[in-house]
């Protein structure tokens, strides 16, 4: 009856992300009347997984096997589906990242459980089990009633606090049945940048826009984020001319984020950008052209040219975080 | 080869979004459809994929008769025939049931959707389509190259990506990058007229999951505006009036 938590690992170490989805499924089993049940699955120490029980994992499944060592969508499906109905689990929580979402809805499928996918809030359970989304690229909230015994959510990374509560983080083994129709996806390569903050999971993120005029222009851009701990984005158009990766491109054919800040510097702010930063709680516009449509959806605003007010701001950010140590 | 492209009706990028008085439903007079956007990059890929006589696409829509012209799009655009399920499109869940109930009848070596609806945002259909016929998938690909009966995929992850491989049949959601979409010429026009749209009716599928409402984000109070030259003053401001630095 425990709501089960799928926790994804990143070589074997969990991100602030799989902590805020402990907390939430945690918060999730208390209006339920039951606890929560993680499962990792791969290569995780016992010291890592232990961690999970700070944020209320009362029991952890350690699906542990040579073939799920790299995340693959399909056998990890069955896997979760697997354990939730040796759980007798109602509630399946994980995360809405690239690969969260596909696994999730595979698992809504192998369990007729409707899903709740890229919630950004707990569950209502006055009237039923309704789930609060983004929907219409950022422009409206939908209301998505689950009416199917068992129900899988999908949680936007950085949309639900870290709560600690300490809970028995009891480690069991897990091991479920593999089936080789499962495996027909070979994984062949993986690149990952894992010295940068990954964008989906930013709480700070400063962008930029062709307002920079070249790639060249990005070092003031770079150092602004590094001072304050940020992660990198860029507009459309700056990542089709190839000035930044296309894993930078915020937007509605890029990547939606919903950092606690977003500083957009050169960014005009056209709809198709803002549906991809329109849920970040705070946001600052720098621009040369005071009828940017984007100061329309800060919170605050510089009119000025992005090379004399960036440098400003990297000063100010420097005695602020010295202030802040 | 032959290739199965979802297609989804949707409002057009810029359109103001509004809903019934009762919250339940989106208004659509006065609203211009169009393509899902990444429906429409997963069509250009099929399409690059099949030219000059490499086989065969279809588009596919799950909704009423008023998604016809927009299936006449795609056919325009250069899919070789259209389907239509006719009935609403419920959820995610539901599409996909109808999805993989026309796909079972045929043999479709890959089935492109685009990764999510700028309506709905779900990313999951997809990936539902595959669950339901046992098949691979990946939900947001980048990149998407074919070597006999070998699909090469680049898979979307946090900070990077990933390269896959998979033999036909697999389901995969076009994500940025896989394609640009393409634009109808003169031709392609003139023979969506002409070009078969089957017309066929939903199977049943279980309600999963319904819409209780729909609403807007209260607006943002008015922006705060601040000079150049006091822009130093900004962090210290945002700290104490937002507290989220």
């Amino acid at each position: 009856m425990s709501v089960l938590v799928y926790v994804e690992n990143v070589q074997g170490k969990f991100k602030k992300s799989t902590f805020e989805l402990v907390s939430y499924g945690f918060a999730v089993a208390q209006k339920l009347g039951t606890s929560v049940t993680a499962l990792s699955i791969g290569d995780v120490a016992d010291d890592e997984l232990q961690k999970l029980g700070k944020y209320g994992a009362a029991k952890i499944l350690n699906a542990k096997n040579d073939k799920l060592k790299t995340v693959n969508v399909q056998p990890y499906g069955s896997v979760i589906a697997e354990a939730a109905k040796a759980e007798g689990s109602k509630v399946v929580v994980m995360s809405a990242s690239f690969s969260g979402k596909g696994i999730a809805a595979r698992v809504s499928v192998k369990l007729d459980a409707g899903l709740g996918e890229n919630v950004v809030d707990l569950p209502d359970t006055s009237s039923g089990f309704v789930v609060k989304k983004g929907s219409y690229s950022g422009k409206a909230y939908a209301f998505i009633g689950i009416t199917s015994d068992v129900k899988v959510i999908s949680l936007v990374p950085n949309s639900f606090r870290v709560v600690e509560n300490s809970a028995g983080a009891a480690i069991q083994s897990f091991d479920p049945q593999l089936s080789e129709n499962d495996f027909k996806l070979v994984v062949k390569e993986t690149i990952r940048a894992t010295d940068k903050i990954s964008l989906p999971d930013a709480e700070l993120v400063v962008s930029a826009g062709r307002g920079m005029k070249g790639p060249e222009n990005w070092g003031m851009i770079e150092e602004l984020a590094n001072v304050l701990g940020a992660a990198t984005a860029c507009s459309k158009p700056v990542s089709d001319a190839g000035w930044r990766p296309h894993s930078e491109h915020v937007g509605q054919t890029g990547i939606a984020i919903s950092p606690n800040l977003y500083v957009a510097i050169g960014i005009s702010g056209a709809i198709q950008h803002l549906a991809g930063v329109s849920s970040s709680k705070v946001i600052v516009v720098v621009n040369k052209d005071a009828e940017a449509p984007f100061f329309k959806a800060a919170d605050y605003g510089i009119v000025g040219d992005a090379f004399e007010v960036v440098p400003k701001l990297i000063e100010a950010a420097k005695a602020f975080k010295a202030g802040q140590n | 080869m032959k290739i199965l492209v979802c297609i989804s009706h949707v409002p057009d990028t810029t359109a103001k979004i509004n809903f019934t008085p009762d919250h339940k439903e989106f208004v659509s007079q006065g609203v211009t459809f169009i393509i899902n956007p990444y429906d429409e990059i997963a069509l250009a890929r099929a399409i690059e994929l099949t030219d000059g006589g490499k086989g065969t696409v279809t588009a596919i829509n799950v909704g009423d008769v008023s998604t016809e012209p927009t299936i006449r799009k795609a056919l325009a655009i250069g899919a070789t025939d259209a389907i239509r399920v006719n009935t609403a499109p419920r959820d995610g869940y539901f599409v996909a049931k109808q999805i993989a109930h026309v796909a079972k009848q045929n043999n479709y070596d890959i089935i492109l959707c685009g990764r999510e609806s700028s309506d709905h945002n779900g990313s999951s259909v997809p990936s539902m389509i595959a669950e339901m016929l046992g098949l691979p998938s990946v939900s947001s690909a980048k990149k998407l190259d074919v070597e006999g009966n070998v699909g090469t995929l680049e898979r979307e992850i946090e900070g990077g990506k990933e390269i896959v491989t998979v033999e036909f049949p697999f389901v995969a959601g076009a994500s940025e990058g896989m394609a640009e979409p393409k634009i109808p010429n003169m031709r392609g026009i003139m023979s969506a007229r002409t070009k078969p749209l089957a017309v066929v009716e939903a199977v049943e599928a279980p309600q999963l999951t319904n819409v209780v409402s729909y609403d807007k984000p209260p607006a943002r109070s008015s922006v705060k505006m601040l000079a150049p030259e006091d822009a130093g003053k900004l962090w210290e401001m945002i700290r104490e009036e937002k507290k989220v630095i």
